[in-house]
């Protein structure tokens, strides 16, 4: 039960989507006037959390209360009304409007029905603002403003609507030096005014410095709450990762072979710098890191289909340049992408198709498709890996995600592809068919693949990799034997701790 | 039982356009003596091979996830460069072969727009739309170029087996266009361009070069189309082929190609020419005005879309 001092407090919140739960029993509680920060990893439910607070998502189980009253919050709008305001990562914001009709809208006052008072506008928004203490002319287009500024206005909206429980969604992600310690002054100045802040972020010291309590989630489940003085950031790690690690993850060392891949100060504009690694016959190297990292940037820049302007891939000892994906699949190399739906497949076309869209030359004799010698691979393919389908010619869209997976698979096999990147490639996919995933992982190494491996899960960056490298900020933080990682270690390299010269 | 529904619905959605054509020709039968004659036939046929095969390339373009708006212009203009190489004393087949490099060569510009200057193909080929009807008529004074030989003119008041030479080229196209859409390296790029650009440029393909083919196609086909009109009205004019343009995306639509892209065939797109040709020919023949065959034929292009439509999402309905 809420105590007087609450402002908000969620109890038992349960939320399953299909085939996961991704809130289990979760409590979470703010008092009037703190900055109570959410922590976790990757998946670890702090937006379902959030977007159950705000009216986006509904609950399936649990209880909220505000100002110790229970309440079912079951739009957006009633969030609003409550006093619930958000700010996303991406703002809402309309650039070509002014800032006072941002702040507004769909709100603004009226001379007549229909007729905006746009003195009184300009004049109550500026008012918001100057209360704020920021220096920005109601008038002025939003467009124009710096991130941090578009921010600010976004906090003016937000109050405007008499927000008393302020949600931020990695507010500083954007943002310069200078400009986050603008952010922070404007929440302490909210703090005095009893304003709450949730505040969602990775970075260890910004939760130092700025907030009060934090609380701790993991796949799903409430770890802990804690002051912030009176915990250490190893121990915070510790909170956020320290999971049994109970799944069985069926990894086969291959004995490795030479160096097949050597990716050398590889650098992407302003977001890859000074890649070095190394990749061996028959190794999985794994990527960890969090969200926007720069793992997939990685495999882009490495698959020919983002720009490199420095550095060189050597693939079999002999420099390669990879221009396009074309050039990337001729020197060996397959990218079983993140999104299989949106990247990985043609969705409305049939398994056939997919798996031969990058081969088709093999099949061609004389410019004419063969498509008995299609169909022959094919179906090779298709009972090689089990693919579950009525056929070759059913369309991928009607296959699980685990077949799905294993069609994308089958087109760089068919490439014989001995370089393959996977980026999250159990995302989405079910137990059974993780396993599946996993198994194939590993007669691709035993064949003398080597295999990049990207992946947020720790349980199966741990299980699969003979290597790993942590990346944060674009750059490789920390680079770990598979025996000697251990989730800690990963964390404190992804969140950017330990940037010793590696 | 999955697959036994999918196979009902393909054969609705690929037999739904057969049978809609076959009634309208029962339809027109009823009501007119005249329309069930091998020489009435004919000329429904004859008449329709212009669309028909402006269609082919929209049938590329549209299965792209693009458009082309610019082919009933680039006929006319290729179209009045090839009368005028006749006029000059040039020989057919190298006038011919003029005619097509202006088309083909509107079309590649069309294409250059979209990939390399990242224009949406709505934009680009409105644009060609209006640039090329301005070439024509810029380069011809406005007037149209008349009389040519019977050596042109064969290629649309002849015949060869008693088939309409226009009727010949059509099915020679089809057949062709059918046989890179379905066999070729060139078919399977363009459907999978459409169905997903991104997993196409990640499966290797330089979606730009083929992009640039396939409005390069389209440009060379409404020029093919230009040398049967030109030789069947016996006078190639600036003003040619205006609306014609539409009358191909109905086409096309009307065979069940998605203007979403990936999706699409050439026999359907024929069917649906061929509906088009027939729509007009009937309303003809029982006497209704050319207004009222307007709001006529306008009907018949959304209610085959509705009926497409709506059959999908009673499909995906039954799926789950």
């Amino acid at each position: 039960m809420p105590t007087d001092d609450h402002i908000l407090l969620m109890e038992n919140i349960t939320k399953r989507f299909p085939g996961v739960l991704a809130l289990d029993d979760v409590k979470f509680d703010l008092k009037r006037g703190e900055v109570h920060v959410l922590l976790g990893e990757n998946g670890a439910g702090k937006s379902t959390l959030m977007k159950i607070l705000s009216g986006a998502y509904e609950k399936d189980d649990g209880t909220i209360w505000i100002d110790g009253e229970q309440r079912e919050i079951s739009s957006p709008r009633y969030a609003q009304e409550l006093g619930i305001g958000i700010i996303y990562q991406e703002f809402n914001l309309n650039p070509f409007l002014s800032v006072a009709e941002n702040i507004f809208l769909g709100r603004e006052p009226t001379l007549a029905p229909g007729v905006i008072n746009w003195k009184r506008l300009f004049a109550k928004a500026q008012e918001i603002l100057d209360e704020l203490n920021v220096n920005i002319n109601s008038k002025e287009e939003v467009g124009d403003l710096g991130v941090a500024m578009q921010q600010m206005v976004e906090v003016a909206k937000a109050l405007s609507l008499n927000a008393r429980i302020l949600i931020m969604d990695e507010p500083t992600a954007a943002l310069s030096r200078h400009e986050i310690q603008q952010l922070f002054r404007i929440i302490r100045h909210l703090k005095k005014q009893g304003v709450a802040v949730i505040y969602i972020s990775h970075r260890l010291e910004e939760i130092f410095e700025i907030g009060d309590r934090v609380t701790v989630l993991r796949d799903g489940k409430y770890i802990d709450t804690r002051p912030v003085k009176s915990i250490s950031r190893d121990e915070l790690v510790r909170l956020m990762v320290n999971r049994d690690l109970d799944e069985q993850i069926p990894k086969k060392k291959a004995k490795l072979g030479p160096v097949v891949l050597r990716v050398d100060n590889l650098c992407v504009d302003n977001r890859l710098h000074d890649i070095e690694f190394s990749l061996r016959k028959g190794e999985v190297l794994g990527i960890a890191g969090l969200m926007g990292a720069g793992r997939t940037q990685l495999a882009r820049a490495i698959f020919g289909v983002d720009k490199i302007s420095e550095g060189k891939i050597y693939v079999d000892g002999t420099e390669v340049s990879v221009s396009s994906p074309r050039d990337a699949i001729n020197a060996g190399i397959g990218f079983v992408t993140e999104d299989r739906k949106s990247e990985g497949l043609v969705l409305n076309r049939s398994v056939k198709e997919n798996i031969s869209l990058p081969n088709i030359r093999k099949f061609l004799s004389m410019g004419v498709l063969d498509f008995e010698k299609e169909n022959r691979t094919v179906d090779e393919y298709i009972s090689k890996l089990d693919i579950r389908t009525p056929g070759r010619d059913q369309n991928v869209v009607y296959l699980s995600g685990g077949n799905q997976q294993k069609v994308v698979l089958s087109k760089w096999l068919c490439s014989h592809a001995r370089i393959f990147i996977f980026d999250e490639p159990t995302r989405g996919i079910d137990v059974g068919a993780k396993k599946e995933i996993y198994q194939l992982m590993n007669e691709l190494t035993a064949k003398g693949v080597a295999i990049i491996m990207i992946s947020s899960e720790m349980p199966e960056i741990l299980g699969m990799s003979d290597r790993i490298l942590v990346m944060c900020n674009g750059r490789i933080t920390g680079r770990l034997d598979g025996e000697e990682a251990t989730q800690e270690k990963i964390m404190k390299y992804a969140l950017g701790e330990l940037n010793e010269a590696v | 039982m999955k697959l036994f529904e999918k196979i009902e619905f393909d054969q609705i959605r690929r037999y739904g356009t057969v049978i809609g054509l076959v009634g309208l020709c029962l339809f027109f039968t009823l009501l007119s003596e005249h329309f069930l004659t091998i020489s009435n036939l004919m000329n429904v046929a004859q008449q329709s091979a212009i669309i028909a095969v402006i269609s082919v390339g929209m049938t590329f373009v549209i299965i792209t996830a693009g458009i082309d708006l610019s082919v009933g212009s680039v006929l006319a203009f290729s179209g009045v460069v090839m009368a005028s190489a006749l006029e000059g004393g040039l020989p057919i087949p190298v006038a011919i072969v003029i005619g097509f490099l202006v088309g083909f060569g509107c079309g590649a510009v069309n294409g250059l727009l979209i990939t390399y200057g990242n224009l949406p193909p709505f934009i680009a080929t409105l644009g060609m739309m209006s640039i090329a009807r301005g070439a024509g008529l810029w380069y011809t004074d406005g007037r149209s170029i008349s009389g040519f030989d019977d050596g042109f003119r064969f290629l649309a008041t002849g015949e060869i087996f008693h088939i309409p030479v226009p009727v010949i080229i059509m099915i020679v196209i089809y057949v062709i266009a059918h046989f890179v859409l379905t066999r070729t390296k060139l078919g399977r790029y363009t459907y999978a361009i459409g169905g997903n650009e991104e997993a196409a440029i990640l499966s290797g393909i330089n979606i730009n070069f083929y992009k640039n083919v396939i409005y390069g196609i389209a440009g060379l086909l409404s020029a093919l189309a230009a040398v049967i009109l030109t030789a069947r009205l016996n006078s190639a004019q600036p003003i040619a082929g205006i609306m014609y343009e539409l009358d191909a995306i109905a086409a096309t639509v009307i065979g069940g190609t998605s203007l979403m892209g990936g999706e699409g065939t050439i026999f359907g797109t024929l069917i649906g020419a061929l509906i088009i040709g027939v729509l007009r020919n009937g309303l003809n023949l029982i006497g209704v005005s050319s207004f009222i065959q307007q709001i006529v034929i306008g009907s018949v292009i959304i209610g085959a879309i509705l009926l497409d439509t709506n059959l999908k999402k009673m499909k995906t309905r039954s799926k789950r």
